[in-house]
């Protein structure tokens, strides 16, 4: 079983059918309990941070996340979902994030259009069984106005550019995030999250 | 890089989409469910679903179409069409859809457009702009005129400044409709686009006028777009989306293509 996390922010559907289609069982939860006894965890997301981590810390979600991650439990943020793992961001200064991975989130450049919206080369920094069977420059869809700035280089797995380097694949451990939307990303968005889920499942 | 998008826009009343859309092999022609999974296939980088009645009774008629297409679909797509509250956007949200397009009640209450963007995400709030050169009378100009409730309302609004005020607000695009030349497939208003495109630092759908795959490169380079909106084109079957991204990815413009 896997728990979406809902902490009232946006569209959890599509996340819920593209897992469901790859023939998995899935609740979308906001109970802590639930979260808790799953077989792995997905932290969606679109809005704002200061407001996810709001909603997170009433839910007591935010305790779970971090048991789950000292049990080593299988975890998967996306696109806001992967921010929130980090430390702090700049898009709400005095909130903490998570802080399951060290490092920061920043803006995107003010020469850029933001938000970064549409369809982007992913290209791979190293082998993982997360890339398995998919080509360097495939296009994922992207839809953030902040990106995230981990302090272990070794944490990417990913990247795509617009005009900066933007980590698109995250990982340290049990935890993934893509900045990217997976169950948006058609054929290949389909393809990372079912190696996701064959990295864990036994 | 980036690519550019290629957005076909479905016109939908009552549950049916209602523009001559020309399939071969579907059962129902106007059926969005399975023409929105036709788009997709052929490479279509996000759908718009305008839903063209929009009365109070129709919107549950839309809900239940937007989650019928949400379960198929693994591309985005956008709704719009008589959307003026946050309920509203909350439960077209929750039925699948990735982003709302308002329009009219923009217009009438721009505050709707940071609601929804501190709401949402500004990433989800398309905001509608409906445009068409008009002349003014006291200062002897022609300007471009905002437009409302489908184009039938002046508003006396400059387009340009309200694109600069919607950035403001917190929007995340702008879709661009040239009412000028708006189903005549005579090619976009590529000046009207680039001034718009220039002006903000949001991405710029055009939209209105597409008949030739010439008139989609002239959009995109041009006209700097970040995406075109496409109807009749693809309904008629004139060129397949395929067609019409080799046609771009030769002429230098980045699309989404497998290679």
């Amino acid at each position: 079983m896997i728990a979406i996390v809902d902490y009232e922010i946006g569209n959890l559907y599509s996340i819920f059918k593209a897992l469901e289609r790859l023939g998995e069982e899935v609740v979308v939860t906001n109970q802590a309990q639930e979260i808790r006894e799953a077989e792995a965890v997905v932290l969606p997301g679109v809005g704002s941070f200061e407001k996810a981590m709001e909603n997170l810390e009433k839910k007591e979600i935010k305790e779970v996340i971090k048991e789950n991650q000292e049990d080593g439990k299988p975890f998967l943020g996306i696109n806001l979902g992967l921010q929130l793992l980090f430390e702090k961001s700049q898009e709400a200064p005095r909130k903490k994030g998570l802080s399951l991975l060290p490092g920061e989130v920043v803006k995107l450049p003010p020469t850029n259009k933001i938000p970064h919206m549409g369809w982007n080369r992913v290209y791979f920094k190293k082998n993982s069984p997360l890339t398995r069977d998919i080509p360097q420059g495939r296009f994922f869809y992207f839809a953030h106005s902040f990106y995230v700035l981990p302090e272990e280089p070794q944490a990417v797995v990913g990247i795509c550019n617009y005009n900066v380097v933007i980590p698109a694949i995250v990982n340290h451990d049990n935890v993934w995030g893509f900045q990217f939307h997976p169950e948006k990303s058609s054929v290949w968005g389909m393809k990372v999250l079912e190696n996701w889920v064959r990295s864990w499942k036994k | 890089m980036l690519a550019r998008r290629i957005i076909p826009c479905l016109d939908v009343k009552e549950g049916k989409v209602v523009k001559g859309v020309h399939f071969e092999n579907i059962k129902d022609v106007g059926d969005p469910v399975e023409l929105a999974q036709r788009y997709e296939e052929e490479g279509a980088d996000e759908l718009v679903f305008l839903d063209i009645t929009a009365s109070y009774e129709q919107r549950e008629t839309m809900i239940q179409v937007v989650e019928k297409i949400a379960e198929v679909l693994t591309i985005p797509f956008t709704v719009g069409g008589g959307i003026g509250a946050t309920g509203q956007v909350a439960n077209l949200l929750r039925a699948g859809a990735d982003k709302i397009s308002i329009n009219t009640q923009a217009v009438l209450k721009p505050e709707l457009i940071s609601e929804l963007a501190e709401m949402f995400g500004s990433q989800c709030v398309v905001v509608a702009i409906d445009v068409k050169r008009t002349w003014d009378r006291i200062n002897r100009r022609s300007y471009w005129e905002v437009f409302i409730n489908g184009g039938r309302t002046p508003t006396g609004k400059d387009a340009l400044s309200w694109a600069q005020q919607v950035e403001k607000l917190g929007a995340g695009e702008i879709l661009l409709t040239s009412m000028d030349t708006d189903g005549t497939q005579t090619g976009y208003d590529i000046s009207l686009t680039r001034k718009v495109a220039e002006r903000v630092r949001l991405p710029v759908i055009a939209s209105g006028g597409a008949g030739k795959l010439e008139h989609l490169l002239a959009i995109l380079r041009e006209g700097k777009a970040d995406a075109a909106l496409v109807a009749s084109i693809f309904h008629y079957r004139y060129f397949s989306i395929g067609e019409a991204k080799a046609y771009l990815q030769k002429r230098g413009i980045p699309v989404r293509v497998e290679d």
